[in-house]
């Protein structure tokens, strides 16, 4: 595939935005430390009876689902041969890139133990009963495939660049402190260029391979997040607690991963002032309500077997958060289905959003709002637990904003609207 | 040109799917060898005898405050550091004495410690192998040099047996492991056991406490629950219970017989089927991406018409 799809996205990068979400990041970051020093009790309210809090059903269980938008495509460009998205892939792909690395980050503030973490290496530490062992082993390969998946566009900056801003900075350096340039740092730099020249025909050769690992590995771990709860029969409420489970989330991840994309490119569009990429979203939205309609129907034929329908409905404090939910999910698909509606970028921008909301509920419902460890147990997230929550998406905005500014991620202008042309 | 991949994508799409809904049909296929439990180690606690002292409570933190759990140094004690009482299991207690009282002739006592499950949740989840059940002895032992402090143990105990060190840095989980290197190995008792003033907790074989129990509760039928708490629930357990009062009134639950790692296994399982599973799907889903490569290339040149009706549809 040309890189010629994208372009670098020409703009400032210390804008306003920048700034606060920095300002967030720093807050959050400041706070881990907290953490490391004092103990996970000293800023979060997690407990005995609440073992996984805001970090693990936000940041990992819903923050992966989220970041599911470069799987999604995946699947849609190379499996379903729907070339035409091939533009909008690599911006998928680096919010998914943002969005399980941190996720993993995430993980290492959230366990106690973290520096034992090198047993996951060990064979005869593995445990292959635990849905946490393939779980965790999923998501780490799978951020080094984003990784790789990722590759081309730092490998075509790196063969264009003239070094401009560290040319600068050397200029700078050797003006004030009167540090000299090092020798021969044009020839090093040069041969980086041409490593990069020499890396990227071949990376591309065996691409395909790695991305196809990218669609296996999503597979593999966003139904696992699901078995993560299946042993918890006596402690997640029925409504959610079911065999159905990983095929549930698998479902699950795959329509927000399809309206997190759709979002994305609106929202990237409206603040880097681009034009719409109607023709395309259209095209996405289309496949949605197919996924969501499978999904309602396991989850009520689920209820049903299980002869859970009437809690689903009792109106208590559980069965309201399930039925929000569910017409979060329902609402956003049945607006999907009108052709009108799906070609315009306001409704699209709701529906979307309704689905990514109800999608992201139901993972919540299952992780926290339907778990209850007994009586006496309460858990809502304390405020330091939140902000280091905060921190982390704020660097995830953070690190996409400056990329998207240095990196040619963004679909090509001049390309829109006969991509498939394009593309040769 | 889309057509067939979007079968070859159905197809695909198919397979996981049965693949995932035979998980559930054929589940009781894959039955592990019945296993001994006669000979494993356990307790039998006996709600009438115990008077509520809390010696045992003292006992456990004095025997196992030296062995490698950094739990004790951090105990609740009093100013004049005379009276540590806590208020439930923590990551410095592994053991508790609670009074459930109904009414004025209706109360008991009720100890709290690990169960050892002959199917324990704790060990099926722990991803690094941390928590370890011993064969013979049936004793659900910890592992803090394996531990990542992940808690998924905490989550999948049905009787919430693991605690955490919420307030360390270097923080750890605890939990009873039967005096196994500290009591059991001097003195071939637990602590608690050992202590216990009104022989309210017996140490000893499951079988000979499970006889024990039955004997007890056919001998004052009308003294007890007619049921050995541990005997049946989520599998058996090694550590047993007789009350006069129901047990789920004294925080213990009521659970199936079914252990719950039984059935999550089951269904991880089969949609893996011995990691033969991923790497089937991995090879279609290959297959089908470099043949779609292959027609993009070929394609190329006559692109733009069939390019444009692909778009619409």
């Amino acid at each position: 595939m040309g890189h010629d799809e994208y372009q670098r996205y020409d703009a400032k990068i210390l804008t306003p935005s920048f700034i606060v979400l920095l300002a967030l990041t720093l807050i959050g970051f400041f706070l881990i430390g907290v953490r490391f020093v004092k103990g996970i009790g000293a800023v979060s309210n997690m407990s005995d009876g609440y073992p996984w809090g805001i970090w693990i059903t936000y940041d990992v269980a819903t923050g992966t689902a989220i970041a599911c938008g470069g799987y999604a495509m995946a699947i849609l460009i190379y499996i379903r041969n729907h070339m035409r998205y091939h533009p909008m892939i690599r911006s998928a792909i680096l919010t998914s890139m943002f969005g399980y690395g941190l996720a993993g980050f995430s993980v290492m503030v959230d366990v106690g133990r973290p520096w034992n973490a090198y047993n996951f290496f060990i064979p005869s530490k593995w445990q292959a009963n635990s849905a946490m062992f393939e779980v965790a082993l999923c998501v780490m390969a799978y951020t080094t495939v984003l990784l790789l998946e990722f590759m081309p566009a730092i490998l075509t900056y790196l063969e264009k660049t003239d070094w401009h801003t560290l040319q600068a900075l050397m200029d700078r350096l050797h003006k004030y402190t009167g540090i000299n340039r090092p020798q021969r740092m044009d020839e090093r730099l040069e041969s980086v260029k041409d490593l990069a020249a020499w890396l990227h025909p071949r990376l591309d050769k065996v691409l395909i391979f790695v991305i196809v690992l990218g669609i296996t590995l999503p597979t593999m771990h966003q139904s696992s997040l699901g078995s993560l709860l299946l042993i918890a029969s006596t402690k997640l409420h029925p409504l959610w607690h079911t065999g159905f489970l990983p095929l549930l989330f698998l479902i699950n991840c795959m329509f927000i991963g399809y309206s997190i994309a759709i979002l994305e490119s609106i929202i990237s569009c409206y603040a880097f002032r681009r034009p719409f990429e109607l023709h395309e979203l259209t095209g996405l939205a289309r496949i949605i309500p197919w996924l969501t309609v499978i999904w309602l129907t396991v989850v009520i034929g689920d209820l049903a077997w299980r002869k859970q329908l009437g809690a689903a409905l009792s109106l208590d404090f559980y069965s309201r958060f399930f039925l929000l939910e569910f017409c979060l999910v329902a609402g956003g698909s049945l607006l999907l289905f009108s052709g009108r509606k799906r070609s315009s970028i306001r409704w699209l921008f709701v529906s979307a959003a309704l689905i990514v909301l109800g999608g992201a509920l139901y993972r919540f419902n299952v992780y926290l709002i339907g778990f209850n460890p007994g009586k006496g147990w309460h858990y809502f997230p304390a405020l330091a637990e939140l902000m280091i929550t905060v921190g982390i998406v704020a660097f995830e905005i953070l690190g996409y904003q400056v990329l998207v500014k240095i990196l040619p991620v963004l679909p090509r202008l001049h390309t829109r609207g006969q991509l498939d042309a394009g593309k040769a | 040109m889309a057509r067939p991949s979007r079968r070859q994508f159905l197809k695909v799409m198919g397979i996981t799917g049965a693949a995932l809904l035979a998980g559930r049909s054929s589940a009781d296929a894959s039955e592990e060898p019945v296993q001994n439990y006669d000979n494993t180690l356990g307790m039998l606690y006996d709600a009438t005898k115990c008077v509520g002292c809390k010696a045992c409570m003292s006992a456990c933190k004095r025997v196992n405050s030296d062995y490698g759990s950094l739990a004790y140094e951090k105990a609740d004690f009093d100013k004049d550091g005379l009276w540590d009482a806590p208020k439930d299991l923590s990551g410095s207690t592994r053991t508790l004495i609670k009074l459930f009282k109904e009414s004025d002739k209706q109360w008991s006592y009720v100890k709290y410690s690990c169960m050892h499950c002959h199917k324990p949740s704790c060990v099926s989840v722990c991803p690094v192998s941390a928590m370890t059940r011993d064969k013979i002895a049936g004793t659900v032992d910890y592992n803090k040099n394996a531990c990542i402090g992940c808690r998924y143990c905490q989550i999948a105990c049905a009787f919430n047996i693991p605690k955490f060190q919420w307030d360390k840095a270097i923080p750890q989980i605890v939990k009873c492991d039967l005096c196994k290197n500290t009591n059991l190995i001097k003195k071939g008792i637990t602590g608690c056991a050992e202590t216990c003033p009104t022989g309210a907790i017996t140490f000893g074989k499951r079988k000979d406490l499970l006889a024990e129990a039955h004997k007890r509760l056919q001998e004052h039928p009308g003294k007890y629950i007619n049921q050995v708490y541990g005997e049946k629930e989520v599998g058996g357990t090694n550590h047993l219970y007789l009350a006069a009062m129901p047990f789920n009134k004294l925080g213990l639950p009521v659970l199936k017989e079914e252990p719950p790692a039984e059935f999550s296994e089951k269904i991880q399982h089969t949609i893996y089927k011995g990691f033969i599973a991923p790497v089937a799907l991995y090879s279609t889903l290959c297959f089908i991406a470099v043949k779609n490569m292959k027609k993009q290339d070929d394609g190329q040149g006559k692109q733009s018409g069939s390019g444009k009706k692909k778009g619409d549809d």
